[in-house]
């Protein structure tokens, strides 16, 4: 049976008061619990102090009805419907009865909570259901000491408590409020997986009503009385910063309020303060448009302080990188040099990928108010707490004085892990003195960086003359950092192995783009695999399934970063679901498989080919993400995964002039369209008990993969470089 | 500055702006219908759809001076209550991720419905090109459109 502490060091993570409306009101670290084996409380090491920190709350009111404050903002993984089915489980309630709401903002009520894409239900899985069974206990408790009855002589079901021998039943609502007294045990006992009757079903988004109809949600509709709106212009390239502008010109447009130069550079940045231009020119009014003009008739004088770097020079450095390049993760088993010499067949092929954008549709925004000593700040960020440090660097207030809260984000895929925008609201409000909204255009948000580096990768493979693979190397630079995981698939599985992560030079500015290194290498090493395969005249699947044996039966080297038997499970899966090794005719197929994220997934694409153009007919996806939480939501993460790996496969990319990015709006940077989408895409899961892990990203980068070997074996060529479409099939919108 | 009468959303609204202010703007800086959305300024994206009549347009492009009489539907006036079929379909099978594209997803998807009740795979595609969807709900927006298609000819 499985139990989770409640305390530690007789610090409870719970605390329970009444609510003032009458019932409960249980409040819990959201992102936080430990179960008694964890490894921290077996090291005796320190809990980290948010642990304690409350920030989600379950009110139970006098009706039955709970109320379940979440805290998190949603991003697009549906995490507000599913993380509150994880508690109702737990707490045992019919979810008719529960409601979802978020905190109102500015109350400093939810501060600092983190949306952690594929993070977020592996975080809080122990935390939430900690809460809910805290919660059905206490209430079993007030019951039982009611009826004068120990708690394991009753039972409670969907928000109603039973004497088991006996008639006698109560309902949580009117037993709420006499439970706020009850002492919470230090363990407390969770459910059987097996007895789960919420999590593992569909339930539709909560938020769903507010979306079709318009609500407010997003960042960029949040609006305070007399607040400003500002718009930046940063350097037209990487390599030049700001000198001047016709600053009386701007600030005597129609609308205009006030033009100005500001500096985000702060001491000791972060990870999460990378960007390209820390100086910017500012204008601020009240409305958009006025802006917008105002920002076309700028006139500002550049200076150029670095390289104005052009794609061929980025080209070429990769070669370089490859060729003599810092490696700064490697490994090695056996002796792969000897065993290329005696190979009875060696192929080697190159990959590449160029820098590409997140494109968020709903473009940075941040609404900031700093008065003398303190900030406010409300938008998009999936990063607060690393937005208020950098906040209180940049004004020199001290951390407690400054506040962030969150709104709903149009799209994150990483790109709001990054903190520049709230930090340039931040020096607009100290400079104008008042509530200020940033916004940005889309060509703002398109050519100022943190994007996905640019990549080139090198894999060999030799094999003997039993086609049996002996030797396999993988060399990968990028721009900055290398997208090799040296110690994933399929290290482990091949006696002579040798993987190098290269980096170089650029001072194009990068960041975490959904599944980050994963979204290039899962392609490559997929599309070289087919290839491989090919070479070795055996079926893709078995070619795989062959080298998983070997890393589950006599695995090469001390460790490797994968389970060969989920890897493997998901292959199989999708090799029964799509009825692998069937052909229909003009149906082309290809497979990949990939392991990011805790999440494995295995994609069969089938494609034909209609006036002249690759169209995916039908996706089959294997995954295996633990415990599915909501099955239909799951789904619909996995599916929007598929799609964006097979648009930024087909057809994305960012090209470089002179510092400048060629593709600013969506008329140039191409992404995948309704007629480019697969026609039907059907998703699988394994069906385990192993904890839940990420499905924001999994889906995505094996796409790449299994679309690069369908397009081969419909068009008898293969595609090396993405985009594979590159430029010549643009459907404009 | 001009003084324009528009009628939104079955409402008269009078307003006082720049004449070329796209009517995206309008909705959202001056009317506070901020269901309307900018996804690119240049209608490349769809995320600003909106009702001219009954045709869909992206108002990113479309100047309030150029509207005259004719009526403005926006996400806040398909209907009262969330209940028009679209959003109902939309519901149904749980389409959104982040949510952003989905306004403008919807009132294209509603004017083309008026227009063809019994579309095929091909014309939705050719509809709904416009209007991206960054977080890849597609094949669920054209499961949508069938079921939206469906229960108005019921
Ligand atoms: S904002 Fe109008 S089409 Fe993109
Ligand atoms: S749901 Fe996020 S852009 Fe469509």
């Amino acid at each position: 049976m499985s139990t989770i502490k409640t305390q530690y060091n007789r610090r409870s993570f719970i605390k329970v008061s009444a609510a003032a409306s009458g019932g409960m009101l249980i409040g819990f670290s959201w992102l936080n619990g430990c179960k008694p084996n964890s490894p921290e409380l077996q090291a005796g090491v320190e809990v980290p102090k948010e642990w304690f920190e409350i920030n989600g709350y379950i009110k139970i009111g006098e009706t039955g009805m709970v109320t379940i404050y979440s805290p998190n903002p949603e991003i697009g993984q549906n995490v507000r419907t599913s993380m509150p089915m994880i508690v109702a489980e737990e707490l045992d309630v019919p979810w008719e009865n529960v409601v979802v709401e978020q905190a109102p903002l500015n109350t400093g009520f939810y501060q600092n909570q983190f949306a952690g894409g594929s993070l977020s239900i592996r975080l809080s899985w122990n935390a939430l259901r900690m809460a809910g069974a805290a919660g059905k206990y206490m209430l079993m408790q007030a019951a039982a000491n009611e009826w004068g009855l120990q708690v394991a002589e009753l039972m409670a079901s969907e928000g109603v408590i039973k004497e088991i021998n006996g008639n006698r039943s109560i309902s949580y609502g009117e037993v709420a409020s006499k439970a706020v007294g009850i002492e919470v045990p230090e363990e407390l006992e969770l459910k059987e997986v097996k007895d789960f009757k919420l999590i593992g079903t569909s339930k539709k988004n909560v938020d769903g009503m507010k979306i079709v109809t318009g609500k407010p949600l997003f960042g960029w509709d949040f609006h305070r009385d007399g607040m400003q709106l500002a718009m930046i212009e940063h350097p037209p390239a990487f390599g030049m910063t700001v000198k001047d502008f016709n600053e009386e010109e701007i600030k005597s447009m129609p609308g205009v309020k006030d033009a100005f130069i500001i500096d985000t550079t702060i001491e000791e940045p972060g990870m999460f303060d990378e960007k390209g231009f820390k100086q910017l020119v500012a204008i601020v009014g009240e409305t958009t448009w006025p802006l917008m003009q105002a920002k076309k008739a700028l006139r500002v004088n550049w200076e150029t302080i670095g390289t104005l770097e052009s794609s061929n020079l980025h080209r070429d450095r990769l070669e370089k990188a490859l060729a003599s390049g810092e490696v700064t993760e490697s490994r090695k088993d056996g002796n792969p040099e000897a065993a290329f010499k005696k190979a009875a067949k060696v192929i080697e092929r190159s990959y590449t990928a160029p820098f590409i954008a997140h494109n968020t549709l709903e473009p940075m925004n941040f609404f900031a108010n700093v008065t003398e000593d303190s900030a406010e700040l409300i938008g998009p960020t999936q990063t607060p707490e690393a937005l208020e440090g950098s906040v209180a660097k940049l004004l020199g207030l001290p951390l407690e004085n400054i506040t962030v809260n969150m709104t709903r984000i149009g799209g994150g895929f990483g790109r709001r892990l990054y903190v520049h925008f709230g930090l340039e609201a931040a020096a607009i409000s100290k400079k104008i003195g008042g509530p200020v909204q940033l916004i940005y255009t889309r060509e703002d948000d398109m050519s100022q960086g943190t994007y996905r580096p640019t990549y080139k990768s090198v894999y060999k493979a030799g094999l003997d003359e039993n086609n049996k693979l002996i030797a396999f190397s993988v060399k990968g630079a990028g721009l900055p950092d290398g997208p090799v995981f040296p110690n994933r698939f399929p290290a482990g599985t091949v006696e002579n192995y040798s993987a190098e992560k290269i980096k170089a030079d650029t001072n194009i500015t990068t960041g975490a783009w959904r599944a980050p290194r994963s979204n290039f290498t899962a392609g490559a090493e997929q599309a070289f695999l087919d290839e491989v395969a090919e070479l070795a005249g055996k079926d893709p699947i078995d070619f795989r399934l062959e080298l998983f044996d070997r890393a589950i039966n006599d695995p090469v080297g001390a460790e490797h970063e994968y389970e060969a038997e989920r890897y493997a499970g998901v292959l199989k899966l999708v090799k029964e679901k799509a009825n692998w090794g069937a052909s229909t005719p003009d149906v082309h197929r290809g497979v990949a498989a990939y392991f990011c994220h805790s999440t494995y997934v295995a994609e069969v694409f089938d494609m034909i080919i209609e006036n002249g153009q690759p169209v995916v007919q039908k996706v089959w996806c294997a995954v295996d993400c633990g415990i599915v939480v909501n099955k239909d939501a799951a789904k619909n993460m996995i599916e929007g995964g598929v799609v964006d790996g097979i648009g930024h496969a087909m057809y994305s990319q960012l090209t470089f002039e002179n510092g400048t990015p060629k593709e600013m709006n969506f008329d140039k940077y191409q992404l995948i369209r309704h007629s480019q989408a697969p026609r039907e895409i059907e998703v699988f899961f394994v069906e385990n008990e192993i904890d839940p892990t990420g499905l924001g990203e999994p889906g995505l980068p094996p796409a790449m993969g299994a679309m690069a070997n369908a397009l081969y074996k419909a068009k008898g060529v293969r595609y090396y470089d993405q985009p594979f479409m590159g430029t010549d099939r643009r459907v404009i919108g | 500055m001009a003084n324009f009468n528009l009628n939104i959303n079955g409402k008269n609204t009078q307003i006082d702006v720049d004449p070329s202010t796209p009517v995206l703007w309008v909705l959202r800086d001056h009317l506070n219908l901020v269901g309307t959305k900018y996804g690119c300024g240049i209608a490349q994206c769809g995320t600003c759809t909106i009702h001219l009549g009954d045709v869909a347009v992206r108002s990113c492009q479309l100047p309030v001076s150029v509207v005259g009489n004719q009526a403005i539907t926006t996400i806040e006036g398909l209907s009262e209550n969330g209940d028009h079929p679209v959003q109902q379909a939309w519901l149904e099978h749980d389409v959104p991720q982040c949510g952003y594209c989905q306004a403008g997803q919807i009132m294209n998807a509603a004017a083309f419905l008026k227009h063809n009740q019994d579309p095929t795979d091909e014309q939705i595609d050719a509809a709904m090109n416009g209007n991206i969807c960054r977080c890849g709900t597609y094949t669920r927006i054209k499961k949508a459109i069938k079921t939206a298609a469906n229960s108005e000819n019921a």
